[in-house]
């Protein structure tokens, strides 16, 4: 009897370890089901384990007593979303790298075999190195001149904007409020070989320079790689602008008074004092720019030509028009990583830590 | 001359602001415009003159007029879900201080830092070779809250971090059961945070293309009937109904401000006769 008054408070104490694991072995559980991980008859007793793990907690909770309750509550507030995430989320990146290593038995065939089939990741790259190449070198142009372009107009609004403020940031979401296709598509019309823009540039004469800086080809600026990148940096520059601004918006404007009043110039002022203290949310902005971009096919497709496909065009042919799931995976897969990797890197040389 | 450069400087940077914000605007005008237009032949593209048609029949477009229903059914599904469970996420993280937060942290922001041609394709192998669920509506509406669960999560913590949990204790105290103080302390505070979340989740969902590419089967969402016309016709009516949307979603963002200037004048007004009060006793 007192043995076992002595474990329930045990587990009672120790709650919080119980709701943890339980929670993640019903993650594993999910994702392996999800995953085609096993099959058959392993995968009732996978299922058999969930239910009794979620089961356990549910009387750990309900007679263990309210310290026990307490622990245990964030697990299960947490639960419902976590485990979605895991099934829809973890699993599918599980199945996805699965695919990218099995094959097809026939080219129409709707089933795939998992053989360890790295000659997707080597075909992947043979075919398509250009295609990473452009996703890569156009996502960085176009953070490059959402930078440009989002940190005057956000520390303008920031600093300036007085009573106005919010409403020019109103101003800067406003266009958002479209649909992405429609505004893309818009574009394409704006830019259009007879449309407005061309014909502008070429009454000021400026088509030549142009054409020298490689932004118009042939007297078009549609259809070229400026006009992918183009839309990219439209598309994408509210998810730079916002987070300088937030990072601006939170600078006292004594510390800049006070650099002032030290004798220090504007610039020097801006360049010690408002620029450092900026630099986290150019940080988030570069990821939240860099990362959509880099996976982008909708710009490719409606501004660019054969010439200028991005990665992302590749897999959305290779998976839904060619059903060639296996090189389509692959190539999601090796984006996945190589992004993964470059955010790592990023944040290793400019070690800021929140990024939510 | 010092004073002369630096006031160039300041002026140069004002109007390239300006230039940005006309930048930000000029797809818009084009989008509004046009929809005024009375185009030729299959292609809204090329200004030919002014009508009021296709704003008096804004649904002519019957397959478009559906494609937006779909989009609106899709979105009000998945935003219900996706804040409940990601409101959850966020009680949990701010209210409790447990085992493992930090690593749910982390993990919060994973699908958010990941393509979304990579979340899309790779949901797509999931739902491959299973007789389960079949390409439609439901994976629309699954791969939505997918990605909308983290959006509302981070944006409820993020509006609910300085929230005083003290007061739960206080109602508990006072002999409120613990559903009593949810519905009655808890829920109210935060609702504001969670409203703008789901509105957020609102309308990530209506605007998704990507994703819901790779998981229709043959349900046809707003963005995915633009995607698959846009190569054949171009009608009016898509930037119609994108003015419509534009238009509403302003309408809801001043409605919003003017209702949160509005609450800040009723506490300056309600604080001030207390403060009378106070100097009639002394």
């Amino acid at each position: 009897m007192t043995t076992g008054v002595t474990v329930s408070r045990r587990i009672g104490t120790n709650a919080d370890r119980v709701g943890l694991g339980a929670m993640l072995v019903a993650s594993a559980c999910l994702v392996a089901l999800g995953a085609k991980w096993v099959s058959g008859p392993a995968s009732s007793v996978v299922l058999l384990v969930l239910a009794l793990v979620l089961i356990g907690v549910l009387v750990l909770a309900l007679r263990g007593g309210p310290e026990a309750r307490r622990l245990l509550a964030p697990y299960g507030l947490l639960k419902p979303g976590m485990l979605w995430l895991a099934l829809f989320f973890l699993a599918p990146v599980w199945s996805l790298l699965r695919i990218s290593l099995s094959t097809k038995p026939s080219r129409f065939s709707v089933d795939y075999n998992f053989s360890w089939a790295f000659e997707n990741y080597s075909n992947a790259f043979k075919d398509f190195g250009t295609q990473f190449q452009h996703a890569f070198v156009y996502a960085a142009i176009a953070t490059v001149l959402t930078v440009l372009i989002g940190y005057p107009l956000a520390y303008v609004i920031a600093f300036r904007g007085g009573k106005y403020k919010n409403i020019l940031l109103g101003m800067v979401v406003i266009p958002f409020f479209t649909s992405y296709l429609i505004r893309t598509i818009a574009w394409s019309t704006i830019l259009a070989d007879r449309g407005f823009v061309v014909r502008t540039f070429d009454a000021v004469g400026v088509v030549q320079v142009l054409e020298w800086l490689h932004i118009m080809d042939n007297g078009k600026l549609l259809n070229t790689p400026a006009a992918v990148i183009g839309g990219l940096t439209y598309n994408f520059l509210p998810f730079m602008l916002l987070p300088i601004y937030v990072s601006l918006e939170k600078i006292d404007t004594n510390l800049v008074n006070a650099a002032g009043d030290l004798y220090s110039s504007a610039t020097r002022a801006f360049r010690k004092v408002v620029l450092p203290l900026s630099i986290p949310g150019v940080f988030a902005g570069t990821l939240l720019t860099f990362i959509p971009a880099a996976g982008d096919f909708v710009n490719a497709q409606f501004l660019g030509n054969p010439n200028t496909t991005m990665i992302g065009n590749s897999i959305q042919d290779q998976f839904l028009k060619q059903n060639n799931y296996p090189v389509a995976s692959a190539m999601s897969a090796v984006l996945m990583f190589s992004i993964a990797s470059l955010v790592l890197l990023y944040t290793k040389i400019f070690g800021t830590e929140d990024l939510a | 001359m010092m004073r002369i450069r630096s006031k160039v400087a300041h002026w140069a940077l004002n109007i390239f602001a300006g230039l940005g914000l006309l930048y930000l605007f000029t797809p818009i005008f084009f989008i509004v415009a046009f929809s005024f237009n009375k185009p030729k032949g299959n292609f809204n593209i090329a200004w030919q003159e002014f009508t009021l048609d296709n704003w008096m029949h804004p649904f002519a477009e019957e397959s478009l007029t559906r494609a937006l229903r779909v989009s609106l059914e899709i979105a009000a599904v998945s935003t219900l879900i996706s804040t409940v469970l990601g409101s959850l996420i966020a009680i949990a993280l701010s209210r409790y201080k447990f085992r493992g937060s930090s690593g749910i942290n982390l993990f919060l922001v994973l699908p958010l830092t990941t393509p979304e041609i990579v979340l899309g394709s790779s949901l797509a192998t999931l739902f491959l070779g299973q007789n389960f669920i079949e390409f439609g509506f439901t994976t629309i509406v699954i791969a939505h809250i997918m990605f909308q669960v983290s959006f509302v999560a981070l944006t409820v913590r993020a509006r609910i971090r300085g929230f005083d949990w003290t007061l739960e204790q206080a109602a508990q105290d006072l002999g409120a059961s613990p559903m009593r103080t949810f519905t009655k302390v808890t829920l109210p505070l935060i609702l504001p945070g969670i409203l703008a979340a789901s509105l957020l989740a609102f309308a990530l969902s209506i605007d998704d293309f990507i994703i819901t590419f790779f998981n229709s089967g043959n349900v046809v969402s707003f963005p995915l009937q633009i995607y698959g016309a846009a190569r054949v016709r171009i009608p009016p009516q898509i930037n119609v109904l994108a003015s419509m949307i534009l238009f509403l979603s302003v309408a809801v963002l001043l409605s919003g401000t003017i209702a949160g200037m509005r609450k800040e004048a009723a506490k300056t007004s309600a604080a001030k006769p207390k403060r009378r009060i106070l100097n009639k006793s002394a």
